[in-house]
């Protein structure tokens, strides 16, 4: 890189490459943008010896498109429909990190339906999310189709319960602040129901499919390890975090919206492996089933937004809050201030997945270039995201 | 989340390390997140403070403010071992067109590395300590810091590289013996 073209004097910064630079004994590939196994158009920049890394630098920003500059010349109403699209396999849970920083903003409190509305929601997208990428994982190594096309029989399922609630099967654009859009339109929670009926079979035989099969073992186990006390240090969040062994959901700690209301179990693993990467997102499945179980059960009527939020022409006080929230693929925050206009003077998307891919190399340095592409896709990232 | 009050806390950093600049910055919205307004010189004492002795592990997000006489830094800390928090840290820079250095955190908690480097990226701020900080959502030679406010769009952007252009370069160096 020229230094001197960012007007930095080269001195300022202090570049690890040098130390791994001996011509002619090391191989340096560039893994993407356009590589299958990297979910969209991320690049690895690797140094090989041999089959071995000893560097890896994720390179990002093919799909920038500054969001947050965007969102600063919006409304905040007009940002709604755009965080759809940061992490676009989980659209809903950003509307809520985004909703919630709103709320706290402005103050809004939202009603017990919508409340129950946005659990539901949120869960359907844990749901969908996990089975994807754990079918994407095992798509990496090599079983090619059939895993995934599982995942995404039941994925189905659930984006058209989507389609009939919002209209969209991925860009929902569905929570306000203060509640939700629309109401539940006539024979959706029995829909959802019969769909509860029969997740439970398709979770058992999707591990049952992969737990005992000694290829995806040999493959994960001991691959990628990442200790408690680095994840803790590198800010990783979600299923990352707690396979090596941390307790802290933001359900349970945080205790937003109604999760205090719902029994359910945190998942935790022990080695911090990508095979207990894996595992926990098959168990958070099972938990977010009991969670929809629960919350369908309880489900009250009544109003799905608060009467005194504004949308249109909506001027929060100056100020700035911080919302977050457990989305699938970790700890989603959204970081606002307000100067009293109609746009956010500041609006910031703090991603997880951007976040966790910061000891991506610690994760990878010593293995092979083939885990690489598996340690990758445990990380499970999203570019939308990462980029922004 | 554990109740927890930043006010107690901040009087307890002032009680044990009386040498250094912090202020509590009030928020009046409903959210009623204070945060701490520190000096830069001051900013890795405290967060070592925060992290060893308070518990404060987990930097959760840091993110850039371009305001219009200076740059602000703000991380949000959270404890994982206690479950509290947040602990809001701002830093801010002098003349934002003239000093635009801050002391980096990334030794304190690794979680700032790419968030920084972005900082860097998109507002010009140059984080003193970091080990790797280089353009990351921008590619290389991009002019110019596209988060602040005052920047303008080039008519066109001519020049995009594409992302093998340095292999290559080191490729064909390779083949002809550096005697291009």
């Amino acid at each position: 890189m020229n230094t001197e073209l960012l007007g930095v004097p080269p001195d300022t910064i202090t570049r690890r490459e040098v130390i791994y630079d001996q011509e002619g004994e090391t191989l340096e590939i560039s893994m993407g943008p356009h590589h299958p196994s990297t979910h969209g158009v991320f690049r690895m920049d690797v140094r090989l010896e041999g089959e071995r890394i000893v560097r890896l630098k994720p390179v990002i920003g093919y799909l920038h498109r500054n969001h947050e500059k965007i969102a600063e010349g919006t409304t905040y109403l007009g940002s709604i429909p755009y965080t759809d699209r940061l992490d676009y396999f989980c659209s809903l849970t950003n509307n809520w990190a985004y909703c919630m920083a709103v709320e706290q903003l402005a103050g809004f409190e939202v009603p017990d339906r919508a409340q129950y509305l946005r659990v539901i929601l949120s869960e359907l997208t844990r749901l969908q999310n996990h089975a994807s990428a754990v079918g994407f994982l095992v798509q990496d190594m090599g079983a090619s189709g059939t895993p995934i096309m599982y995942a995404f029989r039941e994925r189905e399922k659930i984006l058209d319960l989507f389609e009939a609630l919002t209209g969209s099967r991925m860009m929902c654009n569905y929570m306000r602040f203060g509640g939700c859009r629309v109401d539940l339109p006539a024979g959706w929670i029995d829909q959802l129901k019969a769909l509860m009926k029969t997740l439970p079979a398709f979770l058992e035989e999707f591990e049952k499919l992969l737990v005992s099969n000694e290829i995806l073992m040999a493959r994960t186990q001991g691959v990628g390890v990442l200790s408690a006390k680095l994840a803790v240090n590198a800010g990783v969040t979600g299923p990352m975090l707690r396979a090596t062994g941390v307790n802290y959901d933001l359900r349970k700690v945080d205790g937003y919206g109604f999760y205090p209301r719902f029994e359910f179990k945190v998942p935790l693993g022990e080695h911090g492996d990508v095979y207990d990467r894996y595992m926990i997102r098959v168990l958070e499945m099972r938990e977010s089933v009991k969670i929809l179980n629960q919350a369908i059960e309880q489900l009250p009527e009544g109003p799905i937004i608060d009467p005194k939020a504004k949308l249109r022409g909506f001027r929060p006080k100056p100020g700035e809050s911080y919302g977050r929230l457990e989305a699938p693929k970790g700890e989603l925050g959204f970081y606002l201030i307000s100067d009293g206009s109609p746009n956010p003077y500041r609006y910031r998307v703090r991603p997880p997945s951007f976040v966790n891919l910061t000891i991506l190399e610690d994760m990878c340095l010593g293995a092979n270039i083939a885990d690489a592409v598996i340690i990758l896709g445990s990380v499970d990232i999203v570019l939308g995201e990462v980029d922004r | 989340m554990n109740p927890f009050s930043t006010e107690a806390l901040l009087a307890a950093l002032k009680a044990q390390l009386p040498g250094v600049t912090v202020e509590l910055q009030r928020n009046e919205a409903p959210s009623a997140q204070h945060s701490w307004l520190i000096a830069a010189q001051d900013a890795v004492v405290v967060a070592q403070w925060l992290r060893d002795k308070e518990g404060f592990d987990f930097c959760s997000n840091v993110t850039g403010v371009d305001w219009p006489t200076y740059l602000e830094v703000v991380y949000h800390l959270y404890s994982i071992e206690k479950r509290i928090g947040p602990v809001i840290l701002r830093m801010r820079t002098g003349d934002r067109d003239k000093s635009v250095h801050l002391p980096s955190l990334t030794h304190v908690w690794r979680a700032a590395e790419l968030q920084e480097r972005e900082i860097f990226d998109l507002y010009g701020v140059i984080f003193d300590g970091h080990a790797d900080l280089r353009r990351i959502l921008m590619w290389d030679g991009f002019e110019g810091h596209p988060m602040r406010r005052d920047y303008v769009e080039p008519d066109d952007y001519e020049y995009e590289p594409t992302a093998h252009d340095h292999v290559a370069e080191r490729a064909s160096k390779h083949t002809t013996g550096g005697a291009e």
